[in-house]
């Protein structure tokens, strides 16, 4: 990774000029009023129609993750011996599964588990990869030497093959996979912010701080830190769909959310019956749907993110 | 060029030193060692010859002493055996490799030629509502998980063309049909397609995408403006200036395509029962095979070492300012 001068994003308190989109507006156009950085990227952001349909589908999404209990007409967990594998009804909407369990509210429950890894492991990995990446950037040298090849290393491992082996050790569960993705996950998010911090230590605002006597820790936290939001919204929203896959295919596999406990990916599960797939089709397509709306919507947002953040386009897809 | 290479070269060594180390990391402090089986409550083997056995094996040496006697075994191409099946990790592997090799090669090589194909097309028409329609679904396919498209391509085109009409279009699981009675070689390829096809599915956005944005590049470039107004045939500016520039750098994301394709590998070969590392890693786990998954593990980070080595070196090779710098 290069160091990338002008990919900064002045959302915080840097001393940067307000960075203008091209074709924002037209240049030297003085009666527009002002917009801060960050009211022109909620504009950008919101011009783009498909990170807005992602924004609304995923508040939508986190709202019946948090009315789970209000929303699902049963119990989620509870078999009934009377209704077993039972096709869509107005009593169940969508269908029963094989111990006789409503699929429905099983789908609804299972937005909690889904959402929770997506969101704590990314910000599990965000810490480790800031607080790691700005040591690096900033003191340079070998700490920055020993810090990159630790990061190296951690990203040569193909992730789901380490959480394959750690898995069977811990024993699956929502908490032990959050915790695996989280620390497997960092690598990205140092050298982007070791790439950043880089640049933006030798910026005149940096050296202003510094010779007005601030702490390196006032200068990482106060002034480097709030520069590298940008980027680290971008990467960690697309970080968020990646942990759902994750989690989802491995509770697929059966590595990971174990049933009872409702899951997409588990109850994703009874697809690999080829029977299933066409005899109880109702068993797996809701619960793949959702992970498909899910994804498609973060990614969607992280898209309209970088646009509208990052106007410029430095930030490259991985 | 050559410092640069070397150089480079010397970066990815204590990178896979530190790969073997946390393998070995692994191996040992992975629940059952080797001799706990043997000193279970019931056991008639007396303790002290435990304490021989362990002598014997070296397990009581400390671990830096027991790493490098490991290190070159596993230099040596031994992984060790598993606890579950009693065969050496290597042959295990090595009976899968090929299997892995020719699904992941067929779906690189099919995603490399349809990517660059589309997003050449793609990047021609660019701003049309045809290619803002193709960018849309190209992001929809990167978004999507190789195991939704898996199930959604079985479904299409196995099970529904069998139920609705009674034809086998395409087998959805195995390599090789036991009872069949085509040639080897066609029946490999008939059972090749499904799952090649899902695995290549990303990587044909990923390199759809990466091809449409260099070709858009190469287009603003000055010496195009200038090959224009020449007066040269758009077809000849096209083919000849941007495509020429523009195609080169594609090469260089096919190293950085390796992880993906990997992950990707454990769940189609999962689902299409297709014999292969990944299906192996995921039985492995089941059973809780540990030396075959750190095996696995080994073989697949030192892949991806050297995946990366190789793109950089692609890039050095591609772009001058980058082995100058």
């Amino acid at each position: 990774m290069t160091e990338r001068s002008g990919s900064q994003v002045p959302l915080g308190r840097g001393a940067l000029p307000p960075a203008t989109a091209p074709g924002s507006g037209p240049p030297g156009d003085e009666s527009r009023p002002h917009h801060s950085p960050r009211q022109l990227a909620w504009r950008r952001f919101r011009q783009n129609d498909l990170a807005t349909a992602g924004l609304i589908a995923l508040v939508a999404l986190a709202i019946v993750a948090v009315l789970a209990p209000v929303i699902a007409p049963f119990d989620p967990l509870a078999p009934d011996l009377k209704s077993i594998g039972k096709a869509p009804s107005l009593a169940h909407w969508l269908g029963t599964d094989s111990s006789g369990r409503d699929v429905f509210s099983r789908i609804v429950f299972g937005s909690r588990i889904s959402l929770s890894v997506g969101f704590v492991a990314v910000s599990i990995y965000l810490t480790i990869g800031t607080v790691l990446g700005a040591i690096a950037g900033y003191r340079r040298g070998l700490v920055d030497a020993v810090i990159m090849r630790i990061t190296d290393t951690v990203m040569s491992f193909p992730a789901l093959i380490i959480i394959l082996a750690i898995i069977p050790i811990v024993g699956p569960s929502i908490f032990n996979i959050m915790l695996v993705i989280g620390l497997l996950g960092w690598p990205a998010v140092a050298r982007l912010v070791r790439g950043e911090v880089l640049s933006l230590r030798e910026r005149e605002f940096t050296l202003a701080a510094r010779v007005v006597g601030a702490s390196d820790w006032r200068i990482i936290v106060r002034h480097i830190l709030p520069n590298t939001a940008g980027p680290l919204v971008v990467v960690a929203s697309l970080g968020v769909a990646d942990a759902i896959i994750t989690e989802a295919g491995l509770s697929f596999l059966g590595l990971g959310v174990r049933p009872p406990e409702p899951s997409w990916g588990n109850m994703l599960n009874s697809a690999i019956d080829v029977g299933t797939i066409l005899d109880k089709p109702w068993l797996w397509l809701a619960p793949g749907a959702m992970i498909a709306l899910a994804v498609l919507s973060i990614n969607f947002i992280g898209d309209g993110l970088r646009d509208a953040l990052d106007p410029r386009g430095t930030l490259t897809r991985r | 060029m050559t410092s640069y290479l070397v150089r480079r070269f010397l970066i990815a060594i204590p990178i896979l030193l530190g790969v073997s180390l946390v393998t070995f990391a692994f191996a040992n402090f992975a629940p059952g060692d080797p001799l706990s089986a043997l000193a279970r409550p019931g056991s008639h083997v007396r303790p002290q010859d435990i304490e021989a056995l362990r002598v014997a094996l070296g397990l009581d040496k400390p671990w830096p002493q027991r790493y490098v006697t490991w290190l070159s075994q596993v230099l040596q191409g031994n992984l060790g055996i598993s606890f579950v099946s009693n065969l050496p990790v290597a042959d295990t592997l090595g009976a899968r490799l090929p299997n892995t090799v020719l699904l992941m090669g067929t779906a690189l090589l099919v995603s490399l030629v349809l990517g660059i194909m589309l997003g050449v097309f793609s990047a021609f028409r660019a701003g049309t509502r045809l290619d803002k329609l193709m960018t849309v679904v190209v992001f929809a396919g990167i978004s999507l998980p190789s195991y939704l498209v898996a199930l959604l391509v079985v479904l299409a085109f196995a099970v529904l063309p069998y139920a609705l009409a009674g034809i086998r279009l395409f087998p959805a699981t195995g390599i090789r049909d036991p009872l069949g009675t085509s040639p080897p070689l066609i029946d490999t390829i008939h059972h090749l397609i499904l799952p090649a096809s899902v695995l290549a599915f990303g990587g044909t956005a990923t390199f759809m995408r990466f091809t449409r944005a260099s070709v858009l590049e190469v287009m603003r470039q000055e010496y195009v403006t200038t090959a224009h107004s020449k007066g040269l045939a758009e077809r000849t500016v096209r083919w000849r200036h941007v495509l020429r520039n523009a195609l080169l750098p594609v090469v260089t994301v096919l190293g950085l395509s390796i992880p993906s394709l990997i992950t990707g590998a454990l769940f189609v070969e999962t689902l299409f029962s297709w014999p292969g590392l990944g299906s192996l890693a995921v039985e492995a786990t089941l059973r809780r095979d540990y030396t075959v998954i750190m095996g696995i593990g080994l073989v697949t980070s030192v892949v991806i070492v050297f995946s990366n080595l190789a793109t950089d070196m692609a890039y050095a090779f591609v772009d001058p300012r980058i082995r100058h710098s």
